[in-house]
């Protein structure tokens, strides 16, 4: 069953690599939300990380394009250089504007574009790294009705993200990896 | 689903863009809406203004601050050698058939502030081909045109720009092309002694000319698909038959109505030839 009225969306940074990994690597080929990832990397970074993922993963991990529609059983990765923003008609529209939090893409601009068009149906999940961004962007989610879950911050490689996070929300949901692959399972097929 | 002040907000954005192009004739309709509103709560904030009503009171009694707020919505980050392996496949994949005409035309569409207008330059420049080639920039906004005419740019960036110079394969010393002076650099004006620089919109204007390039990099990505479409359509009927155009690394024609018509070049830099 395919459901587009919901959406994942997982930031991290430094560890966020591995952690984000960890966790897909549980979902099936024919998992039912369509899942945003948006990672921080160096800038101008030409590194492969779709390959990475579409290696390890069942799920089809792809690039972000311009305008590409959301489907169930992909991991849209944001590419680097750009902010990633969701269309009420669930495509993506990418955005060259200003560094957020040092950052581009950066995971507040996600999350709250996110929440913007998904609401109360977003999953905003914030993993390990040595950054501020996405705790304010988590909070919004939070605040919209959505679902804001923070990895334990004793497991975090860095948890500098994950404190920033659980302060800012302090309503949010603190589960480690395992815990976090064991909830994403139960939304599948829902 | 969401609250109802947001979707006030959304309502209100919608009035005054129609607004918008009634008093200044600037229609932004066909902008992704995503953006749009991201750029208006940003300047909002900036300008510490509590709604759109605030923000209106300004905005049709004051033209300095419309023209303030046009080069906020209207994105305006670029930056030299943006994406080095493109420019690098422009050098090698493209410059070279170019190379084969007499006398060669250039629209650098959505040329904002001019960085990447002088990095083609002294890449046409490098293959000896500035001499016969004639670029047109373009943009929507007056005021970044006059800052691209002029050439000057922070020296912040220019550590960035001279690695991102080399990697593109910068075949001269990068300090050649510019002076410094106090914080800002110049950069030689001869390098745009060919560029004809004049406003023009592609959310409404049409096509004024016949190009063997056109490069418009990451500006679509502010408009919707009608929109885009609107503007590949007018990208169609710019280019010579066998002409190239260059998307920004994350924009494809694989939705449009023209795509059967191109083919790629370089997939990876978005590098698409016309095949008829």
């Amino acid at each position: 069953m395919h459901d587009t009225s919901r959406l994942i969306v997982i930031g991290g940074s430094w560890g966020g690599i591995q952690a984000s990994m960890k966790i897909l690597q549980a979902l099936p080929a024919d998992y039912s939300i369509p899942i945003v990832l948006v990672l921080h990397r160096l800038r101008n970074y030409e590194g492969n990380l779709q390959e990475l993922y579409e290696k390890k993963l069942a799920l089809k991990a792809v690039e972000i394009d311009d305008k590409a529609p959301l489907e169930a059983g992909h991991v849209y990765i944001a590419p680097a250089n750009y902010h990633v923003l969701l269309e009420k008609d669930h495509t993506f529209s990418l955005d060259d504007s200003e560094l957020e939090n040092y950052s581009r893409p950066s995971i507040d601009v996600t999350f709250t574009s996110a929440a913007d068009v998904f609401g109360k149906n977003t999953v905003g999940i914030l993993l390990s790294g040595a950054s501020k961004d996405g705790s304010s962007g988590l909070k919004y989610i939070f605040d919209q009705r959505g679902t804001a879950i923070v990895q334990h911050p004793g497991e975090a490689e860095i948890s500098t993200m994950p404190l920033a996070a659980i302060q800012s929300t302090p309503g949010c949901s603190i589960l480690n990896v395992e815990r976090i692959q064991a909830y994403l399972l139960t939304l599948h097929g829902h | 689903m969401k609250p109802e002040q947001d979707d006030l907000f959304e309502l209100e954005v919608e009035a005054l863009i129609k607004e918008i192009h009634t008093a200044y004739g600037y229609d932004f309709s066909g902008y992704a809406r995503a953006s749009v509103y991201r750029r208006i709560k940003r300047f909002l904030g900036q300008k510490h203004l509590q709604s759109i009503g605030d923000l209106r009171k300004f905005l049709f009694t004051d033209s300095f601050f419309f023209e303030n707020f046009l080069q906020e919505i209207t994105v305006n980050v670029t930056e030299m050698f943006r994406d080095p392996t493109f420019y690098k496949s422009l050098r090698e994949n493209v410059l070279p058939i170019l190379s084969t005409y007499p006398f060669i035309k250039v629209w650098d569409a959505g040329c904002s502030t001019g960085e990447e207008l002088f990095s083609l330059a002294i890449l046409l420049e490098e293959e000896g081909l500035l001499g016969r080639t004639k670029i047109y920039a373009t943009d929507i906004n007056q005021k970044v045109l006059r800052q691209a005419k002029d050439g000057i740019f922070s020296a912040t960036n220019m550590t960035a720009y001279t690695a991102a110079y080399y990697a593109a394969g910068g075949k001269r010393d990068f300090a050649e092309y510019y002076t410094s002076n106090y914080g800002s650099v110049k950069f030689n004006s001869s390098l745009v002694r060919n560029v004809v620089f004049y406003p023009h919109n592609l959310a409404t204007d049409s096509s004024f000319n016949e190009f063997h390039l056109i490069v418009c990099r990451n500006v679509l990505i502010y408009f919707n698909r009608t929109l885009q479409e609107r503007v590949y359509q007018l990208f169609d009927e710019s280019l010579v038959s066998l002409g190239y155009l260059a998307l920004g690394k994350k924009e494809t024609l694989a939705m449009s109505d023209i795509s059967n018509r191109y083919d790629f070049v370089d997939k990876n830099n978005r590098i698409y030839r016309k095949n008829s």
